[in-house]
């Protein structure tokens, strides 16, 4: 445990490079349970301080999540391009859940690793003033973007006059009437397509003091009070209403499920389930509902396949509901997650290649990478569609966003560690989406 | 990936020997499963009338002087009358602008008793997937519509919504086109996927998707296309004998 710390610190010697920023900032996440004197200390000092404090803390920040959700964050720019040849590699085409899964799951993690701390030792009052202030800092963020997306709309709905879309283009008469569409978009009623996961974010966040609080004391309390309110919602079928019409496409109350399990997992939770993941039987299930849920999928992609599906599963499974995070979505990340942990250990060795570098960078700045990722499917979906459409144009518009969504994630960890190594730290580290700060 | 989807299906259909001369540009492959449509069968055996009623959305329409001659339910009744000269044919479009599936089907019971169609062809999911409807909702309401086409003894063909490369990042469409296809497949009726069909034609250099213009010929030609494609989807599903190609130029 302490050994891998003491790699994520010192990883190659070099650390005054922009090239081993990964590391550096992997060490201040996980630095973020820590007094912040121990920041200026040894390692030693480091790791005595782990073994002695935050017993709720299970762990050191594990670079598995920083890698997981830097290929999530890929994943979802890739799929948030409508016609994208690219996007055929996402898991979405695989089986049931998605990149979303996976990036709420993780944050509910980190979350619950960066603030449980703070809660440990200064109470509930602080850790949840910092928790909204990261929820702050998420609405802001939010609402760039959506400033973006205006802009964008704007000028499609100038350009684009063709006959043929009069229907479609209804679609933006949003745009009519922008004081009720901005004053709408403030109160995160309004959120145009692809912008969803921000504000369940949020939503997600603001709730989390007494959830984390809870988790604390019973954590199996906790966890059984999520998976109650899921099902409840599951029955009664409460959402948040949006904006002009309808409902939140990420309903709080269900996905609330996934962000409290990683919570919980956090907090203890994945050591106790240790024995459960390691157990051939979990394995064996795992990897057969994998293997389920991509053959039903293919049916997705060639309907013709859809008529061997036996009626009465269809009748069951259908329809696969994202918004209530239906239970077999649920169900899939659980299998994705537990082959994951069973074959990639938290000190599996190319957890320091450099080959993963980009992902962990990615993951490490998600706020950032995901909201540059939301508007770089925005641009690229728009010069494709004005300018240059075409198959060679969207691997193009992948590669490029992906490769400036690495570029920026380095440059930001360069900056951070630019701005500690003069003098000692006069602001708060951060931990990113998930986390807020000391 | 739609593309892919798409190429897929042509070569398929292809293989399957149910298409035409590669000279016809805008014929392509549209049904998904083979259903057949009975009571057209019956009623062209009897030597007609057949009479079909469009429900649909704005997509339906055509705007312009010529809008009612050039829209699809038009294009499809000259084909048909074209194909089939022996059986009256009279198509009725009750496209109106801005109504979910929802809405739509509470007229439907109305429409069946004052028109008698034989067959409705019913287009949706646009307006749906524009207000952000709970796909279950959509789900469940197409579900009720087709079974009450189905208890009054009407064929029916479901339409789902077009392919615009423009709006794809401002309405999402998936769920709905999703719930369109398993509702298809599980009441058994075809499903013409406008969707994919216009993606190919898009991509395939058949239609001009992307075009920014006020001029109508685009449009003209689409509806012009897709009245073909149905009928002979009609005719295929209803084993109609047709005179001719069944996609004549």
């Amino acid at each position: 445990m302490s050994e891998k710390r003491a790699l994520a610190r010192h990883p190659d010697g070099d650390t005054g490079k922009p090239k081993s920023a990964a590391h550096t900032s992997a060490a201040d996440a996980s630095l973020e349970v820590l007094p912040r004197r121990d920041q200026a200390s040894g390692l030693q000092a480091s790791r005595e301080r782990q073994v002695s404090v935050a017993p709720t803390i299970t762990a050191e920040r594990d670079l598995r999540l920083d890698l997981f959700r830097g290929i999530a964050l890929w994943l979802i720019f890739l799929d948030h391009i409508p016609t994208n040849i690219v996007n055929w590699i996402t898991i979405r085409n695989y089986g049931f859940s998605d990149a979303t899964e996976i990036f709420i799951f993780i944050s509910g993690y980190t979350a619950a690793f960066v603030y449980s701390k703070a809660m440990h030792e200064r109470g509930l009052m602080v850790a949840g003033a910092r928790i909204l202030r990261r929820a702050w800092q998420i609405y802001v963020a939010h609402i760039f973007l959506f400033a973006i997306y205006m802009a964008e709309i704007a000028y499609v709905q100038s350009s684009s006059i063709n006959p043929v879309f009069a229907e479609e283009m209804g679609a933006l008469d949003f745009m009519q009437h922008p004081d009720e569409t901005i004053i709408q978009a403030l109160l995160l009623k309004f959120k145009p397509v692809h912008m969803d996961v921000l504000p369940l974010y949020i939503v997600l966040l603001l709730f989390f003091p007494p959830i984390l609080w809870l988790l604390q004391r019973t954590a199996t309390a906790a966890l059984g009070l999520s998976v109650l309110v899921y099902a409840l919602n599951w029955h009664f079928g409460l959402n948040l209403k949006s904006y002009p019409t309808g409902e939140w496409y990420f309903n709080p109350l269900a996905w609330q499920l996934l962000f409290v399990f990683g919570a919980w997992c956090a907090i203890g939770g994945a050591q106790r389930l240790s024995r459960v993941l390691r157990s051939p039987a979990t394995t064996a299930i795992a990897m057969s509902f994998l293997a389920l849920s991509f053959v039903v999928t293919l049916t997705w992609h060639f309907p013709r396949l859809a008529y061997y599906i036996p009626r009465w599963l269809g009748e069951w499974m259908y329809p696969i509901d994202k918004t209530n995070l239906d239970v077999l979505r649920f169900a899939h990340f659980l299998a994705l997650a537990a082959i994951t942990v069973r074959f990639v250990p938290s000190n599996w060795p190319y957890l320091k290649s450099p080959i993963l570098r980009p992902a962990i960078l990615c993951g490490q700045h998600s706020l950032e990478i995901f909201c540059l990722g939301v508007f770089l499917a925005f641009a690229g979906h728009f010069v494709m569609v004005e300018f240059y459409p075409g198959v060679a144009m969207q691997v193009l518009v992948s590669v490029v966003g992906v490769g400036t969504m690495i570029g920026i994630a380095t440059l930001i960890s360069w900056y951070k560690a630019m701005e500690r190594g003069s003098g000692p730290p006069k602001r708060p580290l951060d931990a990113d989406l998930a986390g807020g700060q000391v | 990936m739609r593309t892919v989807v798409a190429a897929f299906l042509v070569v398929l259909a292809s293989v399957c020997g149910t298409r035409a001369e590669p000279s016809e540009a805008c014929a392509a492959p549209v049904v998904l499963g083979d259903f057949p449509l009975e009571r057209v069968s019956v009623a062209v055996a009897k030597g007609g009338p057949l009479k079909i009623v469009v429900f649909g959305t704005t997509s339906s329409t055509l705007g312009g002087s010529d809008g009612a001659r050039d829209a699809y339910p038009w294009r499809l009744e000259a084909t048909l009358k074209r194909l089939i000269p022996g059986t009256p044919v009279e198509v009725v479009s009750l496209a109106k602008p801005r109504v979910t599936a929802d809405k739509m089907v509470k007229t439907f019971d109305r429409v069946l008793a004052d028109e008698k169609p034989t067959l409705v062809i019913w287009q949706t999911g646009t307006f749906d997937a524009m207000l952000g409807v709970n796909p279950g909702e959509f789900l469940n309401s197409l579900t009720g519509g087709v079974e009450k086409m189905k208890s009054a003894g009407v064929d029916v063909i479901l339409v789902n919504m077009q392919y615009n490369p423009r709006t794809e990042l401002m309405v999402a469409n998936e769920a709905y086109a999703d719930n369109m296809r398993w509702v298809a497949r599980e009441r058994q009726v075809p499903l013409f996927d406008r969707l994919s069909l216009m993606r190919t034609w898009n991509d395939t250099g058949v239609i001009d998707l992307y075009a920014a213009t006020k001029d109508i010929t685009i449009a003209k030609r689409l509806h012009d296309c897709i009245g073909r494609a149905l009928a002979s989807l009609i005719i295929d599903a209803g084993r109609l004998n047709a005179l001719e190609s069944k996609t004549p130029r």
